[in-house]
């Protein structure tokens, strides 16, 4: 019977990988706190999952000019901030907020390097056989 | 490898904020500076922000990081005060003083500091992630 690592690690390498790009979201929204006429943006996670799930059809690259979907499942999924108190100068990131969720993020990817510690102790005390 | 951008981001604000903090001791320093004429007073200086929307335009990324498009003088007049005793007042007595309102100053301070803070704490949480992702599958 072969180890297949896709089926072994399941979702937490793709969550893992979505949680690091909302982080980076988080920090382009805390960093731009006070730029003028920023809007603050944030992952949908659901859909995020789901796109990485069930990979839709992609678009043939034919010629060297068209561009390619290859990096298209992360990144379209970034949606603009409903502002609860939006300021004068067209800025929408409210700190406190953003850093409640980027708290929230990082304890969620550390949940998710648990699991995958936890499977990869796994397949190495399977692999050892002891 | 895209986890290094977060530095990137986080840096670029904390280089904004330190400029900005820097204006505010520039101002606050020169609130009192007095001189003879409108031409030579002070002029107190803010910073421009703007996200760095290029670099994202290029790299198919959502996230930006904060770039500072220059320095601008305010073009409110100076305050214009009568002292004819003063050794630099001009030919009528008056003597300018620079256009800084340190109490706008004192909470362009804190919100400086603030957002510097925030911008720490992204970076020692991103550090610690990167390590236990590092450390994966050693235990």
């Amino acid at each position: 019977m072969a180890i297949n690592f896709v089926n072994a690690f399941g979702n937490h390498a793709l969550a893992l990988r979505a949680r690091e790009q909302r982080t980076d979201l988080i920090a382009a929204n805390l960093a731009n706190a006070d730029t003028p006429n920023y809007k603050a943006r944030d992952l949908d996670f659901q859909s995020v999952l789901k796109g990485l799930q069930s990979p839709t059809l992609k678009i043939a690259v034919t010629r060297s000019q068209h561009f390619s979907s290859a990096h298209e499942p992360l990144g379209t999924e970034t949606k603009f901030r409903i502002p609860s108190q939006p300021s004068l100068d067209g800025n929408t990131v409210d700190s406190e907020q953003e850093q409640v969720r980027f708290a929230e993020n990082a304890l969620q990817y550390q949940v998710s390097l648990r699991f995958l510690d936890g499977k990869i102790a796994g397949l190495k005390s399977a692999i050892r056989g002891e | 490898m895209s986890s290094f951008k977060i530095f990137e981001i986080a840096g670029s604000a904390m280089s904004a904020q330190n400029l900005r903090l820097n204006l505010v001791a520039s101002n606050l320093s020169n609130a009192e500076s007095v001189s003879s004429s409108v031409n030579q007073t002070y002029r107190s200086r803010q910073p421009v922000f703007a996200a760095q929307l290029q670099e994202a335009m290029n790299q198919h990324s959502a996230s930006t990081g904060v770039n500072v498009l220059g320095v601008v003088e305010s073009q409110a007049p100076p305050r214009m005060e009568y002292a004819p005793e003063h050794p630099l007042a001009n030919a009528d007595g008056y003597i300018f003083k620079p256009n800084v309102n340190t109490i706008e100053e004192m909470t362009n301070m804190l919100s400086a500091s603030r957002s510097y803070q925030d911008s720490v704490e992204v970076v020692n949480t991103a550090k610690q992630l990167l390590q236990q992702t590092l450390r994966l599958g050693q235990s």
